[in-house]
């Protein structure tokens, strides 16, 4: 493990609290009343059918939904508002860009800007907040790419790459900011069987990093040995939360039972 | 022992494919050879005329309009296909607005409305509407001249367009680009002009270029303003000298020449965007070329290799 992504662990920040979340789409309630409380540094995993609302919700501590009731703070601060006494003032786009600097987001189709090279992916977005110099960009960029063992692809095109390779540069891209939270909505499901491994390997030593982590995926086995909190959504609804083996062990309710039942 | 070495392997043959491919070429011998041959096209005249400095100043007009009607509408249309996508439902609809009248005025008629500007309105000055602020004040005759009447109406027309293009090129990226890009805090700016333009120029660019060629050639509509560009000339020549068809054959083999150059510059220009897709970029034609002219000197190859 290289020290690139060791910074966090001495700031315990990246606390996430969600109070009170919902969100529809027309008629379909995607998020009910949902509360979540997050440790820094925890590693968090979301378990649940599909259509559950684990994706929206991840989505929506990036700002990327925006919520219609309820709050999202991120040490304190709130996503999507600035607090001024006791009103909130909903803050405008120049701002929430900002706010996202806290938060980096892996997609399930790695999203890999396909016209940039590898180092040109990675570099992008600190040059842009002005963050880092160009050249202390590819020193960073260099060292991620070492995390994540593809140095020797910095000046590959994305589409030259293995659906795993691209998701471990998507990772790198996402931590080049060194974000406090990092959230991953089901990376490994559009890989083949034979590739859901090095990104996984990739993630894991991201959890011993201090950066609170949050995952929605389908791997179980994955979710016990690196979570230290299972979430299980079905229908919008946290129905059972607890820690990694309890949840996967002794699930209490029946609906988390018959689900691990079938992944299983 | 291989069993199969004695076998014999004959190709398939198609008789009538050879057939028709020599017709083809016996039409087009035929073509050619009446074409060359036959007095009445008048080669003669047509070198005559050919780089004639009347036609060489024409062929400037038509190659400046060219231009300034490509980057004007490509400029206005960027911004129509911005204001159309843009979430501000009163943006949207003006830009729609513009592209509706736009494309259903003739381009003929915008010229010679803009021709007659001076009959509406005696003098143009800029300021702010429905106040006294005002810069400055211009007779309507001196600024809207035939060269301005015909750059400003090809770009109204040509802008509605373009709109439509560049529109169609943002609509065909993947939304998950704007969402990561979003994800990593860039800004509206920089998302459009370093994520999506770039990708959305590989739809843009066919297109585009269809519309620079037509426009090329369409410019020859301003005819109508008396403006002597390269048909204008054509015709005012051949009307005192009555040599229509080898004066046509200049114009029509001018317009030739710049449609080629188009299509080589937009052969180059997808080659270029294509680099990022394309899992062996093979080198240019002209490095192609060069290379089969000059092979590389195998020891100058080898020191090559050693400097690194």
């Amino acid at each position: 493990m290289s020290e690139a992504i060791d910074y966090r662990v001495a700031h315990r920040t990246g606390a996430i609290n969600i109070t009170g979340v919902s969100k529809r789409f027309g008629k379909l309630k995607a998020l009910d009343d949902v509360s979540l409380e997050l440790e820094p540094g925890s590693v968090t995993v979301i378990l649940g059918p599909s259509g559950s609302g684990k994706s929206t919700l991840l989505r929506t501590i990036n700002h990327l939904e925006r919520v219609d009731e309820g709050f999202i703070q991120i040490d304190g601060e709130y996503i999507g508002y600035q607090r001024r006494g006791n009103t909130l003032y909903e803050l405008k786009a120049r701002a929430i860009l900002r706010q996202r600097v806290n938060v980096g987001y892996v997609f399930q189709n790695f999203n890999l800007f396909p016209h940039l090279t590898v180092l040109e992916n990675l570099i992008e977005a600190p040059i842009a907040h002005r963050q880092l110099s160009k050249r202390e960009a590819i020193i960073r960029a260099g060292e991620l790419l070492e995390t994540v063992g593809l140095r020797h692809k910095a000046d590959a095109w994305p589409r030259h790459l293995s659906g795993g390779q691209q998701q471990r540069i998507a990772i790198a891209r996402a931590l080049m900011l060194q974000p406090r939270v990092m959230l991953f909505d089901e990376p490994t499901s559009a890989l083949d069987p034979e590739l859901v491994g090095e990104v996984l390997d990739v993630i894991k030593k991201l959890a011993r990093s201090g950066t609170t982590l949050v995952i929605v995926t389908h791997e179980v086995g994955f979710a016990r040995e690196v979570a230290d909190n299972v979430v299980f959504m079905v229908d919008g609804k946290i129905v059972e939360q607890g820690s990694s083996a309890q949840m996967l062990n002794h699930p209490r309710h029946e609906r988390t039972r018959r689900f691990l039942a079938r992944v299983l | 022992m291989n069993p199969h070495q004695h076998l014999h392997v004959v190709p398939a043959r198609y008789p009538a494919r050879t057939l028709g491919a020599v017709v083809a070429l016996f039409i087009l011998a035929g073509v050619v050879q009446s074409v060359a041959f036959n007095p009445r096209w008048e080669w003669g005249v047509f070198a005559r005329w050919f780089f004639d400095p009347v036609i060489l100043h024409g062929l400037g007009q038509t190659l400046l309009l060219t231009l300034l009607g490509t980057v004007f509408s490509l400029l206005l249309g960027g911004l129509l296909a911005l204001a159309r996508l843009s979430s501000s439902w009163l943006l949207s609809s003006l830009a729609w607005g513009y592209i509706w009248l736009f494309r259903s005025l003739p381009l003929i008629v915008v010229l010679i409305i803009l021709y007659n500007f001076s009959y509406l309105y005696d003098t143009l000055s800029i300021g702010v509407p429905f106040t006294t602020l005002s810069w400055g004040h211009f007779q309507t005759i001196n600024v809207l001249g035939q060269f301005p009447a015909a750059v400003i109406g090809l770009t109204l027309v040509q802008a509605a367009y373009s709109a439509e293009i560049i529109r169609g090129g943002f609509l065909g990226v993947d939304h998950g680009q704007v969402e990561a890009a979003s994800a990593l805090g860039l800004s509206a700016t920089r998302r459009t002009f370093r994520i999506i333009l770039p990708q959305a120029l590989r739809a843009i660019i066919p297109t585009a270029f269809n519309e620079i060629i037509s426009l090329a050639k369409g410019t020859a509509m301003v005819y109508v303003l008396a403006m002597p560009e390269l048909f204008y000339t054509i015709q005012m020549i051949y009307n005192r000298n009555q040599e229509v068809i080898p004066l046509l054959m200049v114009g029509a083999a001018w317009y030739l020449i710049i449609t080629t150059v188009l299509s080589l510059i937009q052969h180059s220009v997808e080659r270029w965007l294509a680099r990022s897709v394309s899992r062996e970029p093979q080198p240019s034609r002209w490095r192609q070329w060069r290379s089969r002219v000059t092979p590389l000197n195998p020891v100058e190859e080898i020191s090559h290799v050693r400097s690194h």
